[in-house]
């Protein structure tokens, strides 16, 4: 079916499912209760960056996943897309159209750049040239380029580069919304619907980068099961047998290299859209370093790896981080004084600012236990359940059913 | 899904609901939180919460965590709870320790990790999950000016914490957004009066600046005070935020001719590259026949304590210190004494006055709405907060009151008796135009409810 075959057909149609049905699967709380105010993901920002985030590490993942070249700086593409779709909002119009489309060429553009430079070496040296190159960006986007009282001021520093009402925006209509918005409708609305006692948002700017973030997974799976896509698994298996058969791989790579590059610069500009407001720190190497624990907590090299990896991490970034010792108390309260307060002592050290150390010890879990990252858990456990049902009908005939219920 | 068989019937319906979703967006009619209040976020009848974003890990993590000490204070005196702290010494009298419109106060907390993103992101999970109806906090302009902006595009008001830049109530003003801390602008205005005083007309100064927008602002405004009272700016240089050892650029401090070296440094680049400065022997320096001078512009007591010894003697200024004696500040340096043990910080005592002024400003217009709210903080005078008789500007939006020049104690008599007050500059002397070239080109705009 539209040009993939049965497992991947199958896989695009989960994710599919999934996306649109996020918003309700993200809320299994009903509203006002504790529970949901902690763990409950299904409101717009926090849905927008799962989409948004799965897209920049599907692109991280073509490269990553498939030539092995490890980047260290896509979180400087991803800033250049930001500030290019600000760019447009200022001097276009709130249209998140264009904003869109010059994210992804000038990142493109950057990223042929970069690429280029750093393409020449492989391995930790690549690596290396890319964190220095993405550092570079982030200096000049922080300072150099950024000074509102110098001539230049691309990125306006520190405070981060916004619309003010005095930017010209030329194609601004008269009554257009004054937020970024796709033809009129206004990124920020949302439907919300209320069954009983819960109450979901359905929201506009989600289902945008929900729709774009299945354009690009279908787009990826596409590069992995075409020749070029088996180009670049070559490239990682073995650079020089590649090279010795009279090949010549930079071309691919660099190709890869561009592709994942725009994809970034997508999420860049699907993240000014939701938010018009771009800051320098999107770019710093820490932000690189975040794409690439995604990635391998995912499952790199996976189709749907970088979706659950990008997804893990932002829950866990957004959730934990909010969770106070008020909370815990309150949640607590039912255990006898002195073991509550003990309890909450523990777990002081691991949520709120904490939560660092709980995402660091989940990852070394993850790269010790499950070297494949989650995919791998989702396999094993899908083993587990073939097993149980092999040793009940007495047959290997289902055997073959496992690896797609790790895609799941 | 185990059995999942592909048909064409399926595959249709599946194609049909794709097609559904997609054409989702278009039903949508508006913003539907606010569409029955008449403004985003409204309050039940039994409480309301507040987001209270500040930083929790990274530079300023000290800052925010008395931050959010005095968050928890005001909602308790808002609650009725403790003693009651600046409630009574506050001018306005609508607070009577019932909450908000007679609302039980509840809060949500969040950290902002002294990055625009994150906090961004924190405030609007706070907006749209929590329902905060007012997010306040902060302690770095640019983080200020992130917050301030979603505020207004999502319609909820924001109460700027510590943020000194010019920019925040100058060319990103909001009108959704509102600062009771002073800024760059009034430190030089309050400070260059006293260093010509204490140092001596014709003197030369060196700057040295953090390299952001923070920096750049109070190292213009200083500039442009201490020029105007006749010293000579010799040279102005740019550090990386991110700087930890400031030793190559004290050393041409040196070479230069320059008496006075101006450090536009906050947090731990001031406590290192005044150590630094200290280390290199400046202070003992004699230059153009003048004893070498070092200024540090804006002072916290967190960072006094932080650079130990070698704070002794320095000017600065800060917008409340704890040793201050009128009704206000005793009250509340003496509940949250009480409550935590350790006089509180002047970031503490900014935002304990923004969380009170908000609630009252909501008392007084006998709503949550945010136009209902900034119109009863436009042009709103007050005082018994701890700086004496104070303006909300309406022009701007920020707060003007005396401005505190201190200077670092030379014998202290606790970790926390590090500065002592050289004078209060009267806000006549700090006062500027709405339109002055460091505030210019910012724009309220209209205040957003949300609809």
């Amino acid at each position: 079916m539209i040009g993939l075959n049965r497992k991947d057909a199958l896989l695009f149609i989960t994710v599919t499912v999934l996306v649109i049905l996020a918003p309700f699967i993200l809320n299994p709380f009903p509203e006002g209760t504790a529970m949901a105010q902690m763990f409950n993901a299904g409101y717009p920002d926090l849905m927008q960056r799962f989409v948004i985030f799965g897209i920049l590490v599907i692109g991280f993942n073509i490269l990553f996943g498939l030539t092995g070249y490890l980047s260290f700086g896509h979180a400087a593409f991803l800033g250049i897309g930001s500030y290019s779709a600000v760019w447009m909002f200022k001097l276009l119009s709130y249209n998140v159209v264009p904003a869109i489309i010059l994210a992804i060429v000038v990142s493109g553009i950057a990223s042929l750049i970069i690429g280029y430079i750093a393409l020449r070496r492989t391995g930790i040296y690549f690596s290396i040239l890319t964190l220095a190159l993405a550092q570079m960006c982030f200096n000049l986007a922080y300072s150099v380029l950024g000074n509102p009282q110098k001539g230049i001021n691309l990125t306006n520093g520190e405070t981060g580069l916004q619309v003010y009402t005095s930017d010209p925006q030329y194609l601004m209509g008269e009554n257009a919304p004054e937020l970024p918005h796709l033809f009129g409708l206004v990124m920020r609305d949302s439907l919300e619907l209320e069954i009983g006692s819960w109450a979901f948002t359905l929201n506009a700017g989600y289902y945008l980068c929900g729709v774009i973030m299945l354009a690009t997974f279908y787009l990826s799976i596409r590069i992995f099961r075409s020749p070029f896509g088996l180009m670049l698994r070559a490239v990682k298996s073995n650079q020089q047998r590649l090279s010795y058969t009279g090949l010549n791989t930079r071309p691919y790579t660099l190709c890869a290299f561009v592709v994942s590059g725009m994809y970034a610069g997508l999420a860049g500009g699907l993240l000014s859209s939701m938010d018009p407001l771009a800051g320098a720190e999107r770019m710093h190497w820490t932000a690189s370093g975040e794409i690439v624990i995604m990635a391998i907590l995912g499952g790199a090299g996976t189709l749907i790896g970088p979706i659950l990896g990008s997804g893990f991490i932002e829950y866990f970034k957004n959730i934990l981080s909010k969770i106070n010792d008020n909370l815990l108390h309150q949640w607590l309260s039912f255990l006898p004084d002195g073991l509550e307060d003990a309890l909450v002592w523990v777990l002081h050290f691991f949520v709120g600012k904490g939560w660092h150390l709980t995402l660091g010890i989940l990852f070394m879990l993850v790269v010790i236990f499950l070297p494949g990252g989650l995919v791998e858990l989702g396999k094993r456990t899908g083993g587990l359940f073939d097993r149980f049902r092999n040793a009940a009908e007495g047959s290997g005939k289902e055997r073959n059913q496992s690896p797609r219920k790790a895609a799941e | 899904m185990s059995h999942t068989k592909l048909t064409r019937r399926g595959v249709l319906k599946t194609s049909a609901g794709f097609g559904a979703a997609l054409a989702t967006p278009t039903v949508f009619t508006g913003a539907s939180w606010a569409s029955e209040s008449g403004y985003m976020n409204a309050p039940g009848d039994s409480s309301c919460t507040l987001g209270f974003n500040v930083p929790q890990t990274g530079p300023y993590a000290d800052e925010g965590a008395d931050e959010l000490r005095a968050y928890e204070l005001a909602v308790e005196h808002l609650n009725g709870g403790g003693d009651g702290g600046m409630l009574s010494t506050f001018s306005s009298q609508t607070l009577d320790g019932t909450g908000i419109l007679g609302r039980k106060v509840e809060y949500v907390t969040g950290d902002t990790q002294t990055k625009g993103d994150a906090a961004r992101a924190s405030a609007k999970s706070m907006i749209e999950k929590d329902g905060a109806i007012m997010i306040t906090g902060g302690s770095s302009s640019s983080v200020a000016v992130a917050v301030q902006g979603l505020c207004q595009e999502a319609g909820v008001i924001f109460m700027a914490g510590l943020t000194h830049s010019n920019d925040t109530t100058g060319k990103d003003r909001k009108a959704n957004g509102f600062r009771h801390f002073f800024n760059a602008y009034m430190s030089g205005a309050a400070l260059a009066p006293v260093l010509a005083n204490a140092y001596g007309s014709g003197r030369k100064a060196y700057h040295l600046t953090a390299d952001y927008n923070w920096g750049w602002t109070q190292e213009e405004s200083i500039k442009a005070s201490t020029e105007a009272v006749g010293w000579e700016t010799v040279s102005a240089v740019r550090t990386p935020l991110a700087a930890t050892d400031f030793s190559s650029y004290i050393a041409p401090v040196l070479n230069s001719g320059a008496d006075v070296l101006v450090l536009n440094h906050y947090g731990g680049n001031m406590v290192n590259s005044l150590t630094n400065a200290v280390q290199f022997g400046l202070r003992d320096k004699e230059v153009n026949g003048k004893n070498f001078e070092i200024v540090v512009p804006l002072y916290s007591r967190l960072m006094a304590r932080g650079a130990g010894e070698n704070v002794k003697g320095i000017l600065g200024s800060t917008n409340w210190h704890w040793s201050l004696s009128d009704d206000g500040s005793k009250t509340f340096v003496r509940s949250f004494g009480t409550k935590y043990g350790f006089p509180p910080s002047q970031a503490a005592h900014t935002v304990y006055c923004q969380t009170l002024l908000y609630a009252d400003a909501v008392n007084r217009a006998g709503t949550f709405n945010p136009c209902g709210v900034v119109e009863a903080l436009e042009g709103f005078e007050f005082d018994g907060l701890g700086n004496g008789p104070t303006l909300y500007r309406a022009d701007d939006h920020q707060c003007f009151k005396d401005v505190l020049v201190v200077r670092g104690k030379e014998n202290p008599t606790s970790e926390f008796d590090v500065l002592e007050v050289v004078e209060v500059t009267p806000v006549e002397q700090v006062i500027y135009p709405p339109d002055h070239p460091m505030f210019a080109g910012g724009d309220l705009g209209t205040c957003n409810p949300g609809v």
